[in-house]
């Protein structure tokens, strides 16, 4: 059912084959080129309406460059993102006013990304004004509209964010973010700054907000049990490549590729009688100016095979929506 | 763990504040705990509940001039370190009590070679140890399993990854051969794959020298990995400690069951997570009575008049509840 939606609707995201490599100098006044950072080595993938993609990996996996990419915030080397079928890195003029309105971000750390100088009441209005022609009273109704969609007080906007604890940052931002009336909110790990007893407050109003909104999240985080609660579906990042791809439920109870096995096997249940299958992988993730050939992940790969390092595998359909990309499927 | 190994340190009523602007901060407001031998013990608790103060406390490393200790003993092998003078305390530090912290860019000297580092820390902790001092240090980077150790002898902290300094911090810390070692969130900076292999590493210490760990962590993952009993701290108080098992399995204080509750689930199979609402409250402003009262679905009057006492729950397991009633059999 789910593959006949995907043909009949173009999805609200389409990824095509999106690369960014970052040039890496030498020198201090003229610099020589002397190799480059493949953050983002040609994925793909969708989002479709009122959908979350989970985004996980280690840290230097490219995630955070993808969800840059998608919110235009880099030119990609090579490779498409698509918004309702339009290249966003060709959008101008009013176009472009119009993609800053449909998508927003929420960043991870509430003390950085809010003007400390502006009250919440200014800081929200800003998105709107930025984009939008809006009257004095338009503004404050969706400032107080808002407000009341995050659960803040209507006292809140006459505030500075100093005032607010962490959740209540997270709040502010998001309710920035959805001033704009978005379709799409990219979260770059929109909790893990946050004490636990607050993150699952923030995680059941992500939901509420999708579901009330029909929005469509990128959610980009490290906590795998995070993307489980959150997310649809779950792309698996190493070196810049999507290594595995399938609905969370499917992903999480069957991982096929050893790295997301890997993956899953570090992360510490939060229970003492949980079986410890444990399989620690040697050695760390390589640098990605110079990934290793083939498979990136073979010099770490516990059942690397002989042609795992000359032979790049390519992503397979191993069922229905899960992908995989290795030697052994 | 057995029961029977002997408490190497003692923590008796520890209270220490710190005296700001604002007013007075109890960041530890009574704190009591016992570690022994080969041991370890989680202290798990939200940023700002005093975790990582108890920590500091105890190796006497409060930031100056505001953060005091003005109560309460810590007793190290029966010697109270909070008696000491800073001379004294300076012997104590690396050769019986070490910490780890959570970051590693900040705990190493970005100017010096890890060489240096760690033979300083040596030259520090006169052993009894065979070979010189350049030798006895490659063998401790070998030992937190840093490959090629005779080069990264030669490397900056900058040349490292965070794992492998963060394992550098570790044969620093290890290198007195201390007795007690402080964990305060080593693991937080590192990537997952990561910090299992440092985890795995620090238990293999643990067993070697039956070193008696305090694990100051907030990730109740790595609590059910590495403790053997844990102590939940909220706002400057030890509301529950017991065998790991015991806490995970039937919490008894009202904070420590809706903490793990909401906690989301590898396996999934929550339609929606229970979460606690509101937030702690501020240490220079805490309430007469309980600290959780606030935000307790279990609330009543007393609980805001007076501080409940800590009970027996359990064997080895107690918690600080007006909830729990004293029953005649664990007295």
């Amino acid at each position: 059912m789910l593959e006949d939606r995907a043909i009949a609707v173009e999805p609200l995201i389409r990824v095509e084959g999106l690369t960014k490599h970052f040039p890496v100098t030498r020198g201090v006044l003229i610099g020589r080129i002397t190799g480059h950072v493949k953050a983002v080595d040609g994925i793909s993938f969708t989002i479709g309406r009122q959908e979350t993609l989970g985004l996980v990996g280690e840290s230097g996996c490219g995630k955070t460059t993808t969800s840059r990419l998608l919110l235009r915030l880099e030119q990609p080397t090579a490779g498409h993102v698509l918004l309702d079928g339009q290249d966003v890195h060709a959008l101008r003029g009013a176009e472009l006013s119009r993609f800053h309105t449909r998508v927003q971000a929420v960043f991870q750390d509430p003390w950085s990304s809010l003007n400390p100088r502006l009250r919440v009441r200014e800081t929200i209005a800003e998105a709107l004004v930025v984009n939008r022609r809006v009257t004095r009273t338009g503004k404050l109704e969706r400032v107080e509209e808002v407000l009341h969609q995050v659960g803040l007080p209507l006292s809140a906007a006459a505030r500075y964010p100093h005032e607010f604890s962490g959740g209540q940052r997270q709040r502010i931002a998001l309710a920035s973010a959805l001033a704009a009336k978005p379709e799409l909110i990219v979260l770059d790990e929109p909790v893990s700054a946050l004490d636990v007893s607050i993150r699952a407050q923030i995680m059941n109003l992500l939901k509420d907000l999708q579901a009330r909104q029909q929005l469509s999240f990128l959610l980009v985080a490290h906590n795998l049990a995070t993307v489980r609660y959150i997310a649809h579906r779950t792309a698996v990042m190493y070196l810049g490549r999507i290594v595995e791809h399938a609905d969370t439920e499917t992903l999480y109870r069957s991982p096929l590729h050893p790295y997301t096995k890997a993956l899953f096997a570090a992360a510490l249940p939060a229970d003492p009688d949980a079986p410890r299958d444990d399989m620690i992988l040697s050695g760390e993730v390589p640098s990605p100016i110079d990934p290793p050939t083939g498979c990136h992940f073979h010099p770490r790969c516990p059942f690397a095979m002989e042609q795992c390092s000359r032979v790049a595998p390519e992503l397979k359909a191993v069922a229905s929506g899960h992908v995989v990309s290795c030697h052994l499927y | 763990m057995d029961a029977a190994a002997p408490v190497v340190l003692e923590v008796r009523g520890l209270r220490a504040y710190l005296y700001t602007r604002w007013g007075v901060v109890r960041a530890v407001d009574g704190v009591s705990f016992a570690l022994r031998e080969g041991e370890t013990l989680g202290l798990v608790g939200e940023s700002g509940c005093g975790k990582t103060m108890t920590g500091l406390s105890l190796v006497r490393l409060l930031p100056e001039p505001a953060g005091r200790i003005v109560e309460g003993q810590v007793l190290l092998d029966g010697e109270d370190l909070v008696t000491k003078s800073e001379a004294e305390m300076r012997r104590v530090r690396g050769r019986r009590v070490s910490m780890i912290l959570q970051d590693p860019q900040t705990s190493l000297n970005p100017v010096f070679t890890i060489g240096d580092q760690i033979l300083e820390a040596l030259r520090l902790h006169p052993s009894d140890r065979e070979g010189s001092l350049a030798a006895r240090a490659e063998e401790a980077l070998r030992r937190v399993k840093v490959a090629a150790p005779e080069q990264r002898m030669r490397a900056y902290p900058h040349q490292m990854s965070g794992g492998m300094k963060q394992r550098v911090v570790g044969a620093i810390a290890v290198a007195g051969e201390p007795k007690v070692l402080i964990a305060d969130e080593p693991t937080t900076a590192l990537d997952v794959t990561i910090q299992l292999q440092y985890l795995a590493l620090l238990k293999e210490i643990q067993a070697r020298t039956r070193l008696a760990m305090l694990f100051i962590t907030h990730d109740f993952g790595i609590v059910a990995r590495m403790c053997d009993r844990v102590a939940v701290m909220y706002a400057g108080r030890i509301v529950e400690t017991g065998p790991t098992r015991a806490l995970f399995r039937s919490p008894r204080h009202p904070y420590t069951e809706a903490l793990m509750a909401s906690v989301p689930r590898m396996e999934g199979g929550v339609a929606r997570l229970p979460s606690i609402e509101g937030q702690p409250p501020p240490l220079h402003d805490l309430p007469e009575g309980c600290r959780f009262a606030d935000r307790c679905a279990y609330v009543d009057d007393r609980c805001r008049r007076e501080y409940p006492p800590t009970m027996p729950v359990g064997p080895a397991h107690e918690a600080a509840c007006w909830r729990i009633e004293p029953s005649p059999s664990s007295r």
